[in-house]
């Protein structure tokens, strides 16, 4: 029987989890962490970027020994219509520098190596071991959990639910409500595997450099949605996603999309000749600000995806889930210094010191924008990627018309399909949201 | 009882690709996993320790990164892991690895008492001979019993056993002394989901780490590339056919159409089995 | 071979071992081919290897022996006379009481023996359940190297012998040497070599072979043995026709329709490997590289990808036909003759086309 009582039982090894588990264990807390998955990583999709100030907090030497595929110096953002795309490029040799900034990942591996750090750190980790249950005492308070293997309830004082966008058991246990099918974006996601020099020559790249491409438009069907393609070491990610309401209305498979988007003209070359392996689809909350649910109380903390806490205007995810992990930690090792027990009152420390960083500041700076989006789906992921490819066509091609009359075809197609007002309107708004 | 099991960890081959240029196994996010033949044998082993009493060692030898193999056979209810690494294993054949293994597990008896039996899969998945198990037994003077599909009974005191043997066409009934080797059948059983317990006693449990030296290992000339008869002198990919498959048209056919048509192709290409049917066909 | 951490390097690496043979070896002459002699039968994989062993031995100049390991009898002295019939130039024979059953310890003993009297140049087995159980003790017992589950032989220029064999899955090919070692051993599955055609030879030379063990001396005994029943007993790899399933179809009731068809045509039946992983079929019907070798002259393969675990078992039919519902199956890319449609609602109606065209009467129809 264990009769061993933790400091803190951590639920889910994805990266919140993985974060806070290290913080705790290596500040000298007795930690358990409780994985559903085979292994770390084993569950986890993920396109995947990593972004090294936010790991650097919490392990400072990381790029010693982490998985790291490529990182990265250039970023496309396209915007396509079926045969064209309209693109914007940046690349610069300054990423080029001795701690780069952002890395391709995958998550595999990555979650693997991190867990190997949770488990150094003096963290017990248990793999295959889905926690069904949270445990309370008479007064409502969290006091430990129950898990799909024999024997058990294992106790501890707190627990920080890292068990990403579903969350099930916080849901289940009423700590907070589903996430709405119009915060949560449905992705779908492939590898292609292709030796190492064929991706370095088809995307201009050296060694271990990297690009990424992020393309919307009318890829999606006038559904809110982004499709992404990013360059490991040998081999490419790329996936597209959009809001499950919009899938539920529209009835489109995200399969279908996925595939148009490999079949797209500009897509296709890019990873012709590849071999596909691990088809996978996942959720990413995008609801932003004001999706995110209740943080704390008697004897629990919500970390990462969990917490809805995910960027979707700048596809950040991993960051603020390391983050929200590293001050989950940080907040806990703080009140169990202080001797205070781990109750609602105390636990609202979080919150607070969660407040004051970039997660929740990003996320309240975008936070009308996920609604500006998803009620105007189909002017941002149809109309206008249609408008851009044909202004830009119309631009480029050379033939006999006068310059100034291209310009007014331009202009009156904008205006004929969303009209001078639609037009005004959508670029304040979108100003605004951004603000 | 003391029970060893042989395990290994292999590259989960469903998943494994081949470099279209070179020719060489691309490992990058490939998982790897226990072969899964030799959990028919670690659930073996742990039913019969749950029968007759005792312990049971995992033992494997590989790279470092084996190690998450041994941890796993111990969430599943072992109680002792040993790993057995060295750069100078590298590039043993069967015979090098039999020897290696069959070192360690003489070391074995002596740290932590001499098995009754040593259980190894039927065969891996990644070197697929079924070589290694036989190699064990010989080196250590142990009874061989291969392919066992049951075993019947085990008397501790008396040294006995009997098994199942399967053999081409059929099933040997064989009895024999302790202590022996065997390798087990696939299907015949299931490997169990280990406790809380087992769970979180082996997250918590120290591997026992054996370099050549530390298991006893001196003659260096017997293990890895050296210590190996066997030489890979090439790898390649197999080479496809020129000729795909001639598809039969489906536009506007029944399927009745479709049948009559692809016998017709068949006796075309093979007119020798029309014949052959007609006779025995049918009946 | 490709154990421990042994990544298989292209070509050079291990390859460039030096190639010296040691002096007590040179002596090593001549093909041997193991006669697996089971309760009064002889494994048709023996004859695969002796026309194999015999293209071996005339690269080489050398000759081709038979080793047959045997209770006295009728059936061991037919085991000899086959070993002619099918092409061994002479016959190695242990006689014994103790060889009765099989047993690896008086085998193993035997047939060491027997090598490091007589010694071969190259030993091959077959991989059955015995030949890999034997082949093990024995290439352990002599230190020497051994090659398992060859799909292919061959000698090079200096005489070496040249297994290949799939690894990883049968995603890529090896060929393996066995240097500054002799025997060099081998073992092949059943139906991968082509059976060689059988003459009616007169019993040719056979040199005997004493066994020093006694029955005392031997710990492990035969309490008994079951036959497969007939009816379970899948006689996969050696069926003329085989009609296979795989996870396209669906669930475990459409099998039925596979094997429908086999029964109307007189085939056996099989499947891919998830269907044996699923608990759809038992693990003797499975085809493939961990499965059975099968050599039909006709194989229909209905909802099965063809990855190429499952080609490699396959390749060696003689027609084989696909039934997929995806163009791009991999299967077509090594099938004769492929149909794109649904193999649920075309299994019933080729089975009845089959049955009509095969009637009695159906010869008189197609006349008129
Ligand atoms: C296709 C896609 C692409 C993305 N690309 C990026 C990107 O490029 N950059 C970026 O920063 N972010 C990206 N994200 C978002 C990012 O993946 C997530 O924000 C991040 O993984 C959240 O981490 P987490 O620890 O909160 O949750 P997760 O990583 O989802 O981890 C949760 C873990 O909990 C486990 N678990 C769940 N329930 C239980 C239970 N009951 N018991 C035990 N264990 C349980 C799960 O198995 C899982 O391992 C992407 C997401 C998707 C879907
Ligand atoms: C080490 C190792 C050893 C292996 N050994 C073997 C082996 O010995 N034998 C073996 O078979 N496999 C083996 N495998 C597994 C092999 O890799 C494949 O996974 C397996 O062969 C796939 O089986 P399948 O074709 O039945 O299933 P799938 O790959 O799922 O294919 C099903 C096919 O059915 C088609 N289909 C679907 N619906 C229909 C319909 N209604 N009508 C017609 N077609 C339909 C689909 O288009 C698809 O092509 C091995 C794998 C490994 C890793
Ligand atoms: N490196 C190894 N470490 C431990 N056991 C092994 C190793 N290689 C092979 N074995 C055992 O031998 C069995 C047969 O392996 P093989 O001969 O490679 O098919 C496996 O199922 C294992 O039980």
């Amino acid at each position: 029987m264990i009769e061993q009582e933790f400091d803190a039982i951590v639920v889910g090894a994805g990266m919140s989890g993985n974060a806070a588990a290290y913080t705790m264990a290596s500040q000298g807390l007795t930690v358990l962490q409780l994985e559903r998955g085979e292994y770390p990583g084993s569950k986890n999709v993920q396109g995947a970027i990593m972004y090294a100030d936010m790991l650097e907090q919490i392990i400072p030497d990381f790029r010693d020994d982490a998985p790291l595929e490529r990182h990265l110096v250039e970023q496309r953002f396209w915007v396509m219509d079926d045969t064209s795309h309209t693109g914007m490029q940046y690349r610069s040799d300054d990423f080029n520098e001795a701690k780069p900034n952002r890395y391709t990942i995958i998550r595999a591996q990555f979650d693997k190596w991190f867990s190997r750090k949770v488990r150094q750190a003096g963290a017990t980790v248990l793999c295959e071991t889905t926690v069904t249950e949270l445990v309370r005492s008479a007064s409502g308070k969290v006091i430990g959990v129950r898990t799909d293997r024999a024997g058990g309830p294992i106790y501890a004082d707190v627990v920080v639910l890292a068990e990403g966008v579903n969350g099930l058991l916080g849901t289940r246990a009423g700590l907070r409500k589903m996430p709405k099918p119009e915060s949560v974006a449905l992705a779908v996601k492939e590898m292609h595997f292709l030796p190492d020099e064929v991706i370095e020559q088809r995307f201009g790249l050296q060694g271990d450099e990297g690009c990424v491409i992020e393309a919307a438009g009318t890829i999606s069907r006038s559904m809110a949605g982004l499709a992404f393609l990013y360059t490991n070491k040998e081999s490419i990610s790329l996936g597209i996603g959009c809001l499950v309401s919009d899938f539920a209305q529209t009835m489109e498979s995200p399969y279908v999309l996925l595939d148009n988007f490999k079949n797209h003209p500009s897509i296709r070359p890019l990873i012709a000749g590849s071999e596909v392996k691990e088809y996978s689809a996942h959720l990413i909350p995008e609801g932003g600000y004001k999706a995110i649910p209740q943080l704390f109380g008697d004897g629990w903390v919500a970390v990462g995806d969990a917490a809805q806490l995910n960027n979707a205007i700048h596809r950040e995810g991993s960051n603020l889930a390391m983050t929200s992990g590293r001050i989950a930690g940080e907040a806990i090792i703080e009140i169990k210094g202080r001797n205070q027990p781990m109750i609602r009152r105390n636990l609202a420390l979080y919150k607070t010191m969660l407040d004051k960083s970039f997660v929740v500041k990003d996320l309240m700076k975008y936070k009308d924008m996920p609604a500006l989006i998803h009620t105007n789906s189909r002017n941002f992921f149809m109309t206008y990627p249609q408008l851009m490819s044909q202004a830009a066509q119309n631009f480029m091609r050379v033939d006999g018309t006068p310059k100034i009359e291209k310009e007014k075809a331009t202009t009156a197609a904008f205006i004929k399909a969303r009209s001078r007002w639609g037009l005004i309107s959508d670029v304040v708004r979108l100003a605004l949201a951004w603000r | 009882m003391h029970i060893v099991i042989c395990i290994k960890q292999v590259p989960d081959s469903a998943q494994i690709r081949v470099h279209p240029v070179t020719n060489t196994i691309m490992r990058q996010g490939v998982p790897t996993i226990i072969n899964p033949y030799d959990l028919f044998a670690l659930e073996e082993a742990l039913k019969l320790r749950g029968a007759h009493g005792g312990e049971v060692t995992v033992l494997t030898m590989g790279p470092p990164m084996a190690e998450d193999a041994l941890r796993k056979a111990l969430t599943y209810g072992a109680d002792r892991a040993v790993l057995l690494t060295d750069r100078c294993f590298a590039g043993s054949d069967t015979l090098a690895t039999s020897f290696a293994l069959s070192r360690a597990i003489v070391r074995i008896a002596e740290t932590f008492g001499a098995p009754d039996i040593v259980f190894a899969g039927k065969q891996t998945i990644d070197g697929d001979t079924a070589q290694v198990g036989p190699g064990i037994a010989k080196r250590l003077g142990l009874l061989q019993f291969t392919y066992v599909a049951k075993i019947d009974s085990i008397d501790v005191d008396a040294r006995e056993i009997t098994v199942k043997r399967r053999s081409e066409g059929g099933t040997q009934m064989l009895k024999s002394r302790l202590p022996c080797l065997i390798t087990m059948l696939e299907g015949t059983n299931e490997i169990r989901r280990g406790s809380l317990d087992d769970a979180m006693r082996a997250a918590r449990s120290q591997i026992v780490k054996w370099s050549a030296a530390e298991a006893g290992i001196e003659d260096l000339n017997k293990c890895g590339l050296r210590g190996s008869p066997t030489v890979v002198k090439r790898v390649f990919a197999p080479t496809t056919k020129a000729e795909k498959a001639t598809q039969i048209d489906m536009t506007d056919k029944t399927q009745h159409d479709l049948a009559d048509e692809l016998i017709a192709a068949i006796f075309t290409r093979q007119p020798a089995l029309e014949h052959e049917l007609a006779f025995d066909g049918g009946q | 071979m490709s154990n421990a951490n042994r990544e298989a390097p292209p070509s050079a690496g291990r390859a460039g071992i030096k190639r010296e043979l040691p002096e007590h070896f040179r002596d090593y002459r001549h093909v041997w081919v193991f006669i697996e002699l089971e309760r009064g039968e002889v494994h048709p994989v023996s004859f695969e290897l002796l026309g194999e062993g015999r293209k071996l031995a005339d690269k080489l100049g050398i000759q081709l022996a038979g080793i047959v390991l045997g209770p006295p009898g009728e059936a061991t002295q037919h085991a000899v006379a086959e070993a002619f019939a099918y092409g061994a130039d002479l016959v190695y024979l242990v006689e014994a009481p103790l060889l009765a059953d099989y047993r690896n310890e008086p085998f193993t003993k035997a047939m060491t023996d027997l090598v490091n009297t007589h010694k071969p140049e190259i030993l091959l087995l077959g991989a059955t359940t015995l030949g890999r159980d034997l082949a093990g003790s024995v290439a352990t017992t002599l230190l020497t190297g051994l090659t398992a589950d060859c799909t292919e032989l061959d000698v090079d220029v200096d005489g070496s012998l040249a297994a290949t064999r799939p690894t990883f899955g049968g995603s890529l090919l090896c060929t393996i040497y066995t240097l500054n070692y002799r025997p060099q051993m081998a073992t092949v599955r059943p139906r991968v070599m082509a059976m060689p055609p059988r003459t009616d030879k007169p019993v040719g030379r056979v040199i005997r072979h004493k066994l020093s063990m006694t029955e005392e001396e031997i710990i492990t005994k035969v309490l008994g043995f079951n036959l497969d029943r007939q009816s379970a007993k899948a006689n996969l790899a050696y069926a003329d026709i085989v009609v296979a399933g795989g996870l396209g179809l669906g669930s475990a009731e459409n099998l039925q329709l596979v094997k429908n068809l086999a029964r109307a045509i007189g085939a056996e039946y099989g499947c891919s490997r998830p269907l044996v992983q699923k608990g759809w079929m038992p693990a003797d019907r499975q085809v493939g590289q961990t499965g059975k070798t099968i050599r039909p002259k006709l194989y229909i393969a209905a909802g099965i990808s063809g990855a190429i675990q499952h080609r490699v078992g396959v390749e060696g039919a003689d027609l084989i036909v696909a039934i997929n519902t995806d163009p791009n199956a991999p299967i077509f890319e090594f099938a004769h003759l492929g149909i794109v449609t649904d193999a649920i609602r075309f299994l019933p109606a080729l089975t009845e086309a089959f049955t009509r065209r095969l009637s009695p009467h159906s010869h008189d129809k197609l006349a008129s």
